[in-house]
This record gives structure tokens, sequence and C-alpha cells, in this order.
């Protein structure tokens, strides 16, 4: 599973192999009924994952903020629901996306004139920001407590939202796939290349006329809207939204899970949360004091040894096989 | 005197100061269509700051800049490439990780106003990528189309650099430095791209090379510390006596 990239000769029809992920998730689903609600979680870090790729991977913007756009979206959602009575999943979604969207642009237009370690530096600040209005503003968001009583009424009008998470689960699986087809339409245009093309030189494409500029915060903007949605599913799943959904441990720790799985490639965001939350899962059980110990054990072997991430790894050891066939 | 033909490129009293540096000091200078200029002067003498300015990475502190008859001053970077202001640059600005045909390719989708779609695949603009394969075989780069850019020897690299520029079809091109670094042994190879250049660029061509600067230019411009010192046909210019201070490092006239 190589990277996927854009390029005026990249084949863009999707290869056997990219089906892997949705014939495990759906085997998940009838193996595992047990870990539905960990299923929809992971699936929703995946599509928050996804958008981190984009920017990240392909255009080459650094951020620890991403959390803002989740975040925002989350409780777009959740005051929706809570505060305005409007319980219908798919006008929530749209809400999150919509809310992502406009702080995308409007954020996007300002920082992005920077770059490297001033860029950071915002995209920190723009997140503690929300973070803080969320603290404070108490009557709309709950404040420290949470926004609890998050009703969200069946996926349209027909599906239940179950104890089980049956439904949360597939709802999840087919907003990401929706999510996955636009990022890799995207990434194999010719907006896509510009993009990689910007990661690789920026200097040349200002040289080459390209309004550099513009295409990032078109990129920014795109990828916050599905930040905003991942974050609106995250709010539907729980139906609840703490602070920590604003804050930049969790942008910094969706940052590690991407590097985990492999920036730059797509499916490096589908592997990365599966084996972050997973480790998480399992650590915090054996270890419920030291499970953060496992996960920064495993980021330094990936950062020392395996630069692709476990995708990286993979391709290694399928071309040493396919050099020895 | 009326100019025969319009200019492709002109700069009137251009001048740049850092603070109390100058370094361009009413700079007037004329490319005229189809032509072959060079730039030379010590280093230091301020041309690197000239590109800048001529491409709008800088901006000058007065005087003007007209591309092809129009006022070019004012007008961002990208605006003037789209006016037909091409360029390369001394150290290779190439897209390391991408494939020959894409870093060509890439300058061909801008110029086509392909490059901010976002729906249809990259690789179903074929012409986008015959075109950019028809122009790395006239460069002979025809084999190494999908050679990413890491993997290319420096020589080929340079000719990319080359490559890029011309993928935008520009009316003006600066080259800044083109054989730079390149050895001997191989600069023909660059020398030869350079000489079967489409006529009806005009080209401005920055080197130190002397033996490119002969061969290659009709015209020459020296630069020395902001200032035109002289501009003339390569006769001239290779007899004239403060030339010849300049590069022997002498004393500079009073």
């Amino acid at each position: 599973m190589s990277a996927h990239a854009g390029g005026y000769t990249a084949d863009p029809r999707i290869r056997p192999i990219e089906w892997l992920p949705w014939i495990v998730a759906i085997a998940a689903f009838f193996a595992l009924p047990d870990y539905l609600a960990l299923g929809a979680r992971i699936l929703i870090f995946i599509l928050y994952a996804l958008s981190l790729d984009l920017i990240v991977g392909y255009a080459g913007i650094i951020t620890l903020g991403h959390s803002a756009y989740f975040g925002l979206g989350a409780y777009v959602a959740g005051i929706l629901s809570a505060k305005l009575g409007v319980t219908d999943p798919m006008v929530q979604l749209v809400a999150a996306a919509g809310a992502g969207a406009f702080l995308g642009l409007t954020t996007g237009a300002i920082i992005l004139r920077t770059r490297a370690l001033t860029l950071l530096m915002l995209t920190l600040a723009i997140t503690s920001v929300l973070l803080e209005i969320a603290n404070k503003a108490t009557s709309l968001t709950g404040g420290a407590d949470g926004l609890s009583g998050v009703v969200v009424a069946p996926v349209l009008g027909l599906f239940k939202f179950d104890i089980f998470g049956k439904t949360a689960y597939l709802y999840c699986l087919i907003v990401l796939f929706v999510g996955w087809w636009f990022v890799r339409r995207m990434v194999y245009s010719p907006f896509g290349t510009s993009l990689t093309g910007v990661r690789e030189n920026s200097l040349r494409m200002h040289a080459i006329g390209a309004p550099v500029y513009w295409r990032l915060v078109l990129v920014y903007t795109l990828s916050a809207t599905i930040a905003g949605v991942a974050g609106g599913l995250i709010t539907q799943t729980n139906q609840f939204v703490g602070l920590n959904v604003l804050s930049f441990e969790s942008a910094g720790e969706l940052l590690v899970m991407l590097i985990l799985g492999g920036v730059g490639r797509i499916y490096g965001a589908f592997v990365g949360p599966v084996v972050f939350l997973v480790a998480q899962d399992l650590l915090a059980k054996q270890f419920p004091e030291y499970w953060y110990f496992g996960i920064g054990v495993m980021l330094v072997l990936v950062v020392m040894f395996a630069r692709g991430g476990v995708l990286g790894i993979l391709d290694g050891i399928l071309s040493r096989l396919r050099g020895k066939a | 005197m009326n100019a025969p033909q319009t200019l492709a490129l002109e700069t009137r009293s251009l001048c740049k100061t850092f603070g109390a540096l100058t370094v361009a000091d009413d700079i007037n200078f004329q490319l005229e269509a189809g032509a072959r200029h060079a730039l030379i002067g010590p280093n230091g003498a301020g041309k690197t700051t000239f590109i800048n300015m001529l491409t709008g990475v800088l901006r000058p502190s007065s005087g003007h800049i007209v591309l092809g008859g129009e006022n070019i001053t004012q007008v961002a970077q990208a605006s003037r490439v789209k006016r037909g202001l091409g360029r390369t640059f001394q150290i290779n600005a190439l897209f390391r990780g991408l494939s020959v045909l894409d870093n060509v390719a890439l300058a061909v989708a801008e110029r086509r106003g392909v490059a901010r779609r976002t729906w249809r695949s990259a690789s179903s603009y074929a012409d986008i990528r015959d075109e950019s394969l028809e122009l790395l075989s006239t460069l002979g780069l025809a084999e190494d189309a999908s050679q990413r850019i890491l993997d290319l020897p420096y020589g080929k690299q340079r000719l990319v650099e080359i490559a890029i520029a011309l993928g935008l079809r520009p009316s003006v091109l600066l080259l800044d430095e083109p054989a730079a670094g390149v050895p001997s042994l191989e600069s023909h190879r660059i020398l030869q791209v350079l000489d079967n250049l489409p006529k009806h660029i005009a080209i401005l061509i920055i080197e130190h090379d002397m033996d490119v600067v002969f061969r290659f230019a009709q015209r020459i411009t020296v630069l020395v510390q902001g200032q035109v010192l002289v501009e003339g046909p390569p006769e001239e210019i290779s007899k004239d006596r403060r030339v010849h201070q300049v590069y022997l490092g002498e004393q500079r006239h009073a």
C-alpha cells in the first residue's frame, strides 16, 4: 500500500487493496459487537486524521490547533441539540461542517500569511482561545462540566441510535466513506498536485505564477470542514461534549496518530487511529496509570526508525520482498 | 528616439535602497524582443536584487518596470508570470520529491489555468501531460520523465530548472546562472539547450562563466555597485578597460 500522491501520470483508479479497510470495518461490525462504541470512535478519528493529513501531509501546513475545528463542530452539533432542540443528525452534521468551514476560512485567511514556527504558534493560539470561550460561556457550553442532554433523532427518521452502538458505527462508517472519497479525489486532482508542489517548494510555486496563499486557504477550509464533521459525529455518538474536544493535547494526539500511521499517504490516517486507540484501550486496562508511556515508546520508535509510520514499514517490507522475487 | 520595435522588458530609473545602502542605483535597462542579453558584474554588484525586482519578489524604492509596454511596477509576482515573465533559479528550486514530468506539468497546468481544479484527476488532463513530455523531449529529458528529481544527476536537474520556466511559455525569460555548479565537461549540454531556446523569447542571462556569456549573448550589461557601468555588444565589452579593471579586482576608476 504505497503512498498516494497526485500527479499528471498517477493512476487515480481505486486499487483492490484500498477496499481492505472497508472490508475490515464491515467484518468488525459483525465479529466484534461488543466493541462498536470503540469502533465508532476509531472511525471518527480516522476522518479527523484524514482532514489533518490533507493539510499536514499534502499541503505541508504544520498545525497543533486542528482541535479548534473539530471542537467547534462538536459544540455546534451539541448546542443545536441541547439548547435549540434541533435533533436531526443530518442538520447537526451540516451545521458542524458549516461552522468548521467558516472558522477554517476566517482563521486560515489570517494565519496562512505566516509560516513555520509562527504558523504553529498561531494554530495553538486559535484553539486555546476557543477553549477559553467554551470554558467561560457556561450557559451555552456547560463549561468545565461539559454539555449534556444532547438528543439525536433517528438518522433520516429511520435508524435509531441504539445502546449497542450499531447505528452509530454504521452511520460513522458511511460518513467516513464519503469523506474519504472526497479527500481521495482531491489528492489526485490538479489542485492536490499543486498542493504537493507547495509542500515541496513554495518558492517555485510562486515563480510559476501559482496563487499559493489562496490554494492554502482553500485546502485549510476544506480540511476544517471535514474536522467539523468529525466533531459533529463525536457529539452525536457520545451525546455529550466536554472541553477536551478543543484542547491542544487532543490536537497533538491527532498528530501522533497520523505520524504513527504515516503522513501524506491517505491510509496513514486509517492505520494511526486504529493503532493509537486500540493501544490506548488495551494499555489503559493493563496499566491505567502509565498507558501513555506505551504510546510514547511507539512514537519514539516510529520517529527514529520508521519515518513513514506503520505504512512506511509495510512499504519497506513489500519492496524488499519484491526485490527478492 | 523612437524604438523600432516594442521592448520586451524595460526599467526606468530603477532604484532600491536598504536603509543607507543603495543596491540598485538609477538602472535604465532595455531588453529587446528576442534578445540574447547578459547581465554580468562582480559579486555584490546587485544582479540578484535586480532580478528580484523584475520578478516582483522585491519592491523597488523608486522607478518603473515595463513589461511588453505595460507598467508592472505594482503588479504581483504571480500576475507578472501570467503576463509572460519567467525565471530560473541559480540554486535549484525544484519539486524534489516529484517526477521530472510533474515538475514541468505543474508549470504547464498553472499557465493553462487547470491547476486549481479539484474534481477530475490530474492524469485525465492528457494535454498537460503531452505538452510537458514534448517540452522534455526537446531538452533531451524524455527518458528521465518518470524519474524523481532526487534521483537525477545534478546537470540534468539544471535542465529541469529551465524546463519548468519554458512550461510557462514566457515572452521574457530570466536565467539566473543556468550553468552554476555544473562541471565544465557537462556544461555543453546546457549551452546546447540555451542555443536552441525559441528565438521569440527575450532572454536575460546572469552568468559568471565568461565562456558562456560571450558564446551566448549578443549584448552585455555590466553592473557594478548597483549601477550600470557599461552596456554594449560583446566585442566592445571584452575590450573595455573599466570592465577589465573590475574583473581583475583592481582599484575601480576614480
